[in-house]
Parts: structure tokens; C-alpha cells; sequence
């Protein structure tokens, strides 16, 4: 049987394929609009559309944006294109289909408990209600990716991603010091660079008509965050998305990062202007939510990959995690030398760190210790805020 | 002409490209948008509008982007010297204050700088923004405004509107994210290190007269250094570079004289920690184990 997908009888004709497959594409979080749609069958007529794969790098050159949606292109247009001879029922989504098949879990009607716990932290009523826990992935092998899905949404409320802003705006400010004492020649700036005025006005017969300027450069620190969303951080992970929402938002350089037992660049899904939608995306990159951690492995890859291109002497790396990790230590020691060798600085926020006597036993957290520059507790919106003070003398 | 048609033109001009590079960059042409071509250093995205340039057998007009550049630079400025000369002149001739004002602001005293040049062409070049991301966002913002107009705007003159379209690339390798209206505007392709059977047919198709036992180990030494953890990575460029070192050092295999592989090693690493990274002892197992 052929691989190809087979649409239904009553299908309107390719012009709405082409858009059923954009309405696809834009599920799975790509960014396309009408224009795309209008340029993607543009592209088609000028290719055999018919060959599956020139069909595939046509789209592919018109609907695809950054490295990350290129490798994720084919797996989309299979699933759509080519799904194994299924007979594709319905082309076009419409708006009412759209509301039953989004997966928001805040409409929809699930079994009612009795238990004011989140989805994915338990209630406070001392364990007698009945959780629905997502996080089996504490349970299960950790080595499995869990795959199971989060709904982000339901963890993290606009309001949520609104005081994030401020305290995240906040940090921002304190960490980036902008202060140079010297200046440098600048197409804007304060003061007249007089000894290129009175050189170049030389070629102009005496007259002044070019005024160069200079300016203290802006010397902004980057901060990349790193954010743990395994199973034990579950919990702590509205504050931090919320956080890292807020950061991306603030500040038009700082980049972010989920990880779990993979890394995933998240900062392009939250720069998106509406939060929510910003959740909704980071709910499709990050499948294996709330499973285990390979906190080594991750920063391992992190320092071997984005790190190269985006850390350097002028970055603050954050890390947010509780330190409990499923690899060897030395792994996630050997990762933070690594990344420490790039000449950043390195501030680990645990949200265990705040219990009463904790002490950073987990061998994880112990070998990560003498490579940081900070370690403080962040376990709530407020113990952030009050990192401000400490961030100013880093 | 088809996308096949486009690659083939490409590779009789010593440019291998990809499946996914030849059909964005056919697409580009045929549908009049602007490429974004994205990717680590040295990979050949610059290259790329100079073949195509090549196959087109029409200009190549490069802007190369800086923090900084600004619109003099990159699109017209006037020839404030001339102006200045003109003016001199004139008062000693007595001429009257408009028509030397009519006369500084014309075509002749106008300094045309890439942008402007490319759309005043009789036949359409392929224009180049190289390293778009180096560029500040305000002038990202500007360049959109060209690229979905074609036309350029000059206070004293009017509207110049372009006489043909240039064929226009953009490439960037991740200094600073783009912004999503100008990834949106262009067509898009991800130019990646090629694989092993790629890199071979670029090594032969640029430096023809090479041996097969060589090129396989040049090709195969070079793959392996990319695993390694380096600051610098060596692209395709380097690798050209570097089978061009030991052929014109009339070298015929890689393994036959260590001290020579060092020193040769120069045109691949490029900084100090690298070549510490990569002692004599590395690279001789690299070697081997590229044969």
C-alpha cells in the first residue's frame, strides 16, 4: 500500500490540502501566517508536486525559519503527507473543530476529585485527597522519556507571567552593568568625537559637516537560563516557566533553556508576545515533562552546542534545578568546568536549598558546588525577587 | 530551468550543493523572495551567491554588515567634498543659490552604496547582506523595507524605484536572533558541515588534480576533527585550505610525516587552546583512523 496519504472524497482540492497541512504545521508551532499559505502553493506549481520529495524541500525553504523547525520538518510533513494510505478526513479545521481538538485542558471535562492540587502538585490536604499525578516518570525507569504531556497552561496563569516580568526585569537590571569608562565612536551619542571632527572637516574645506559622535559603549550581560522541569522539580516549575517567561520578555538578549533528559532551546517559543501562546508552544517542545533528570548529560550538551556561540566572558548562567540527577557526578562536574572554562559566570538556584538543614549531600549538587559562583534558594516568586541585591555584586 | 538544472550549473561551477540549499535557493529565484541561508562559520554561505552569481553570469554586489552600519553606508550618501567644491566655485561665479542647490543634489554628486547600486542595475544582480545578524535592528528594520518594496526614498531626488529586482541573499550564523518579520519575508535553508561523501566531491570539484588515497584522508581527518572538542571548528573552507597545504607540499599520504601534519594543522586550528587540544598524538590516531 501506498505511504501516501489519502484524502476523503469530498476534500476540496489541493489549495485547501496545502492550508490543512499549514493549520498543521502552525499545531506543532510554527510560526505561518495567510502570506505563507498563499507562497507555499506558490512554491508547489513551481516544482513536480507530485515527487513527495521535492514537494517536502519546497515547503520545507518556505515554511521553516531556524535550524530547530528544519530538523523537525520531515517528521511534520510525514505525519501530514505521507501517514501510511490513512484517509485524511477533515482538510480544514474549522473553528469549531479547532476548540474539541486544542488540547486545553481548562475547558475540558475531566473526572472532578475532590483534592485542590494541581495537575501536577499534589493538594495540601496531608495527602488524604486523590492527586492526579502526571509525574510517573519518578516511578518508572528513568531512563524511559516520559512522554506523557503537560499541559503548561494549566501550571502557569497570565498573572503568574506578569509578577515574573517585573521580578525578572528586575534581575535583569541588576546583573547587566552597562557601565564603561571608556568611549568608543558611535553613530548616536552624548558627546562630539572632536579630534574626528576637526580631522575629517579638513577634506571638507574647514567646514564641520560631519560630527562624529562617541558613546560609552553598552557592555549588556547575557543571562542564560537553564531550567530543570523533571519529575521532582514539577512543583517548583510554575514559578520558574513563569520566571523564565518574564526574563525572555525583559530582556531582548537572555536565552533559555528546558531540560530533563534532553535539552530544549525554548527562548524563540517564549519571545512569543502572547504568554499563553508562548506556554502553549513550550507544552509542544517539552514532551517528556516531569520525567527524570540527566542534569550532566544536558549541561554537557549545552556547553558542547549553544554555549560555543552564546556564552562568554559577558554571560550569567542560570541554573534552576534541585540537583538530583541520574547520572555519575562527575559527569555534571566535568560539564560545569567545561562551562566555567568559557569564562561565564555560573549561579545555581535549588529551591531545596531554602528547607530548614538542608545540606547539598545529593552527590550531583556536591560536585557541581565548587564550580559555582552563587548558590542561593529559589523556590518562590519572592525568594527571587530578593536575589536582586546578591546579583549586583556578581 | 529546474531545481536539479540549478544544482548541476552550481556544481559544474565547483559548488556542491545540498538537496534542500538547491531547491530553496531555486524557489528563491523563481518566486522573487529573498534567501536567508543559515549556519556555523565556514560552511560556504557566502560562497553560495558568488556561484550563483557565477551561473547567472551577472554582478555580485556585497554588503557586509557591522555593528554600526548605518544607512550611509549601506544605501547612498551624498558627496559632501564636491557639494562643498561646487558650492566655492559657484559663489565665485556668481551663480544663483537655487540652481547650485539644483545642481549639489542631483544624480552626479550622489555616493551609491550597495543597496542603492544593486537596484539600479540594467541587468539583475544577486545581491549579498552578508552576516545580516551583525547588523543593528534598526537597520534590520530598514532592510525590510527595501526587500518588500524595492525602492529607496532619497529627500532631495524622490523615490528611486528599481529597475530590475537583484537576486538577494542573506546569511547569518547566529550572532543575534533575527528578527521573526525579516525570517518571515525570506525563504529560508539551513546549510549544515557536509557529510563525509559531500565534502569529498567539493574537495575534488576545487582542487582537481588531487589523489583518491589523499582526498579520502584529508576528507576523513577533517570529519573527525569536527567530533573533537574545539573552540573553532573547522569549516569547508579550512579543509580546502589544508588539502591545498599538503598537496603543494607534495605530500601523497597523511600518515607518511607527523612533524609535516602538525605544521599543517595550522590552516585548521585557529587558536591556541585548539592547538593544544589537538597534539601530535591526536592527530596522528585521527589520522590513522581516517585512512
Amino acid at each position: 500500500m501506498s505511504k501516501v496519504t489519502r484524502f476523503a472524497g469530498r476534500d476540496p482540492g489541493p489549495n485547501a490540502r496545502v492550508a490543512g497541512f499549514m493549520a498543521h504545521l502552525r499545531d506543532h508551532g510554527l510560526r505561518l501566517g495567510v502570506g505563507e499559505t498563499a507562497l507555499a502553493v506558490e512554491a508547489l506549481t513551481h516544482v513536480r508536486a507530485s515527487d513527495p520529495v521535492e514537494a517536502r524541500l519546497a515547503l520545507q525553504a518556505v515554511c521553516t525559519g531556524c535550524a530547530d523547525e528544519v530538523a523537525g520538518f520531515e517528521d511534520l510533513f510525514d505525519a501530514y503527507w505521507r501517514n501510511d494510505g490513512r484517509v485524511r478526513e477533515k482538510v480544514v479545521p474549522s473553528t469549531s473543530a479547532s476548540t474539541e481538538h486544542m488540547r486545553n485542558s481548562r475547558s475540558a471535562q475531566g473526572p472532578e476529585t475532590d483534592g485542590n492540587g494541581r495537575m501536577d502538585s499534589p493538594d495540601d490536604s496531608g495527602g488524604e485527597g486523590e492527586a492526579m499525578v502526571s509525574g510517573e516518570g519518578r516511578l518508572v525507569g528513568s531512563r524511559l522519556q516520559n512522554l506523557m504531556k503537560t499541559d503548561l497552561r494549566d501550571l502557569v496563569s497570565p498573572e503568574d507571567i506578569r509578577d515574573a516580568e517585573t521580578v525578572a526585569r528586575r534581575l535583569a537590571l541588576a546583573l547587566r552593568d552597562r557601565r564603561s569608562r571608556r568611549r568608543r565612536a558611535a553613530k548616536k551619542g552624548a558627546m562630539l568625537d572632536m579630534r574626528r571632527v576637526l580631522r575629517q572637516s579638513l577634506s571638507t574645506g574647514g567646514e564641520p559637516v560631519r560630527l562624529p559622535r562617541r558613546k560609552r559603549p553598552d557592555r549588556p550581560v547575557r543571562i542564560v537560563a537553564l531550567c530543570d522541569v523533571s519529575g521532582s522539580m514539577t512543583i517548583y516549575a510554575r514559578v520558574f516557566l513563569a520566571f523564565l517567561a518574564g526574563l525572555m520578555r525583559a530582556d531582548s538578549a537572555a536565552d533559555a533553556y528546558l531540560f530533563h533528559t534532553r535539552l530544549v532551546r525554548i527562548t524563540e517559543a517564549l519571545r512569543d508576545p502572547d504568554g499563553l501562546r508562548a506556554l502553549n508552544r513550550l507544552t509542544l517542545l517539552a514532551d517528556g515533562f516531569g520525567g527524570g533528570s540527566k542534569i550532566g548529560a544536558a549541561l554537557d550538551q549545552f556547553a558542547a552546542t549553544h554555549a560555543r556561540r552564546l556564552v562568554n566572558g559577558r554571560s550569567v548562567v542560570v541554573i534552576l534545578s534541585d540537583g538530583y540527577d541520574t547520572d555519575p557526578p562527575e559527569v555534571l562536574g566535568d560539564a560545569l568546568l567545561r562551562l566555567r572554562r568559557r569564562g561565564c559566570r555560573i549561579v545555581w538556584l535549588n529551591p531545596l536549598k531554602g528547607w530548614a538543614g538542608y545540606a547539598p549531600v545529593a552527590a550531583g549538587m556536591a560536585a557541581a558546588l565548587p564550580h559555582l559562583d552563587h548558590f542561593a534558594a529559589a523556590g518562590t516568586l519572592s525568594d527571587l525577587a530578593a536575589l536582586e541585591q546578591e546579583f549586583t555584586r556578581l | 530551468m529546474s531545481w536539479n538544472d540549478l544544482q548541476t550549473d552550481m556544481a559544474q561551477q565547483g559548488y556542491v550543493a545540498s538537496d534542500d540549499l538547491a531547491m530553496a535557493l531555486y524557489l528563491a529565484l523563481s518566486l522573487g523572495r529573498p534567501l536567508l541561508l543559515e549556519g556555523a562559520a565556514g560552511v560556504g554561505k557566502t560562497e553560495v551567491a558568488r556561484v550563483l552569481a557565477a551561473v547567472k553570469s551577472t554582478q555580485l554586489i556585497r554588503l557586509q554588515c557591522y555593528e554600526g552600519l548605518d544607512a550611509g553606508q549601506a544605501i547612498y550618501e551624498w558627496n559632501y567634498q564636491r557639494q562643498l567644491l561646487a558650492i566655492r566655485a559657484a559663489a565665485e561665479d556668481g551663480e544663483t543659490g537655487s540652481a547650485v542647490e539644483a545642481r549639489i543634489f542631483s544624480d552626479d554628486y550622489l555616493l551609491e552604496r550597495p543597496l542603492l547600486k544593486a537596484i539600479r542595475q540594467a541587468v539583475a544582480p544577486v545581491l549579498l547582506i552578508d552576516e545580516i545578524d551583525r547588523a543593528d535592528e534598526e537597520f534590520e528594520a530598514y532592510l525590510l523595507e527595501i526587500l518588500s518594496e524595492f525602492q529607496i526614498s532619497i529627500p532631495e531626488l524622490g523615490t528611486i524605484t528599481a529597475t530590475t529586482r537583484p537576486m538577494v541573499i542573506l546569511t547569518a550564523n547566529g550572532t543575534r536572533d533575527l528578527s521573526d518579520a525579516l525570517r518571515r519575508r525570506c525563504l529560508y535553508a539551513h546549510v549544515d558541515y557536509p557529510d563525509r561523501a559531500t565534502e569529498l566531491a567539493i574537495l575534488r570539484a576545487r582542487i582537481p588534480g588531487i589523489e583518491d588515497l589523499l582526498a579520502g584522508q584529508i576528507v576523513g581527518f577533517v570529519q573527525a576533527l569536527r567530533r573533537e572538542e574545539l573552540e573553532k571548528t573547522p569549516g569547508v573552507a579550512e579543509m580546502l585550505d589544508f588539502a591545498a597545504a599538503l598537496s603543494g607540499l607534495g605530500i601523497a599520504d597523511l600518515n607518511s610525516d607527523p612533524q609535516v601534519l602538525q605544521a599543517t594543522l595550522a590552516t585548521l586550528l585557529k587558536t591556541r587552546t585548539d592547538r593544544d587540544n589537538i597534539p601530535t598524538e591526536v592527530a596522528q590516531r585521527l589520522a590513522g583512523r581516517a585512512a
